[in-house]
C-alpha cells in the first residue's frame, strides 16, 4: 500500500546535475579544436580547387605565405598588383629568406627536415610572382611546398 | 539542527553552471573554425648556382607540357583541352601497345612542365593536379595488379617498389617571361 502510494505521488524529475558536465566536456573540446586567428589577413585570396590534396599535419612545422591583391582598404597604400604577405605585413621576395629563418628557429632542430610551407595563393594572380617565391624558397633551401587548395571530387 | 542547516546554506547552487557554460559553449562554437588545411605537396629541386647537367634524354620519353599566357595548353606539340591531360598522360606513361613515340617504360617516363610568367596559378594547379592524378590513377592500378589493393593501403616496402616502378618525375623549366601583368 504504501509503495503503490509513493508511485503516484509525483514523477520523478530527470536529474540535471550532470548537465554541466556534459556541456563542460563539449566546451573543453571546442577550446581546444579552436585557433584563434593570429594574423590578419591583409589579401584577398581564392585559393583554386585541386583533388589530388595532402592534409597539412602539424601547425608549428608550417609556414605560410600568402599572395594575392590588397584588400580595398590596402589598395590606396599599397596598390592593386599582387603582393606577397609575411606573417602580418606586406612583403618582397627578398623577405622571404629573413621569413623562414625567423621561423625555423621556433622549431626543435630535430624537425626542421620536416618544416613545410604553405603556399595560399589567390588563382587569378598570375604565375611570375610565384616563380620568384620558388626560387626564392629553393635558394633558402626549403623545399617542401604545399599549394594551398580547396577540395575538389575526383573524376 | 542547527549545524545541519548552515550546511545546507553554505552549497553552492551549481544550477546556473549549464548556463554560464552553454554561454562559453556557444561562443567557441561560434569563434571555432576548423580550419582544414589541405593543398597539392610539391617538392621543389634544391638550388644550384651551376647550370645543370644537359642529360640526353631521348624524346620519345619526354612528355612536355608548355602552358602559355592565355592558358592554352601545348602537349608534345599538339593542342589540349586539360580534361585530356590526365587519360593522355596515362597511356603514355604506361604506353600498353608499346609504341614507338610513347616511353619506353613508366620509370624513363619524365614530364616536362613549362608555363610563361602570365599564365594563371589556377590553371596551373589544374594542369599539376591532372599530371598529379594519373601518376595517382597508374600507381592504384599498378598495385591492384600486384597486391590487390590501392596504393595507399599497402606498407611500406609495396609502396616503395611501386614507387620505383612509376617515380613521379615532373620537370619544371623556368618560366619564359609573356604576358606579365604590371
Amino acid at each position: 500500500m504504501q509503495f503503490e502510494k509513493k508511485r503516484g505521488k509525483a514523477q520523478p524529475a530527470i536529474s540535471t546535475a550532470s548537465l554541466p558536465d556534459i556541456i563542460f566536456m563539449l566546451l573543453f573540446f571546442f577550446m581546444v579544436v579552436t585557433v584563434l586567428r593570429d594574423t590578419e589577413e591583409k589579401v584577398s585570396y581564392i585559393t583554386p580547387s585541386a583533388s589530388e590534396l595532402t592534409k597539412l599535419e602539424r601547425k608549428s612545422l608550417v609556414n605560410t605565405i600568402l599572395i594575392g591583391r590588397p584588400k580595398d582598404k590596402y589598395q590606396k597604400t599599397y596598390g592593386s598588383k599582387p603582393r606577397i604577405q609575411l606573417g602580418d605585413k606586406f612583403s618582397d621576395v627578398t623577405d622571404i629568406p629573413l621569413f623562414l629563418e625567423e621561423h625555423r628557429e621556433t622549431v626543435p632542430e630535430k624537425q626542421q627536415g620536416l618544416i613545410m610551407t604553405s603556399l595560399k595563393v589567390d588563382g587569378d594572380v598570375t604565375m611570375g610572382i610565384i616563380s620568384d617565391v620558388k626560387t626564392a624558397l629553393r635558394k633558402a633551401g626549403q623545399l617542401k611546398v604545399n599549394y594551398s587548395a580547396k577540395v575538389k571530387e575526383r573524376k | 539542527m542547527a549545524r545541519s542547516r548552515n550546511r545546507l546554506n553554505n552549497e553552492i547552487n551549481a544550477g546556473s553552471m549549464a548556463d554560464i557554460a552553454f554561454l562559453l559553449l556557444i561562443f567557441f562554437l561560434v569563434t571555432t573554425t576548423i580550419a582544414e588545411d589541405k593543398g597539392v605537396l610539391v617538392l621543389l629541386p634544391p638550388w644550384s648556382n651551376e647550370p645543370p647537367e644537359t642529360k640526353n634524354l631521348k624524346t620519345r620519353n619526354v612528355y612536355s607540357v608548355l602552358v602559355n599566357a592565355d592558358n592554352q595548353l601545348l602537349v608534345r606539340g599538339q593542342p589540349m583541352g586539360i580534361d585530356q591531360l590526365k587519360d593522355n598522360a596515362k597511356k603514355f606513361i604506361r604506353n600498353p601497345q608499346g609504341q614507338e613515340d610513347m616511353a619506353e617504360s613508366p620509370d624513363q617516363a619524365l614530364i616536362s612542365l613549362k608555363n610563361d610568367r602570365g599564365t594563371k596559378y589556377k590553371t596551373y594547379i589544374s594542369v599539376y593536379n591532372e599530371l598529379k592524378a594519373a601518376y595517382r590513377e597508374l600507381r592504384d592500378e599498378e598495385s591492384e595488379k600486384r597486391y590487390g589493393k590501392k596504393f595507399e593501403f599497402l606498407n611500406k616496402d609495396q609502396q616503395r617498389n611501386i614507387i620505383k616502378e612509376i617515380p613521379l618525375v615532373i620537370s619544371e623549366a623556368e618560366p619564359s617571361a609573356y604576358g606579365e601583368e604590371n
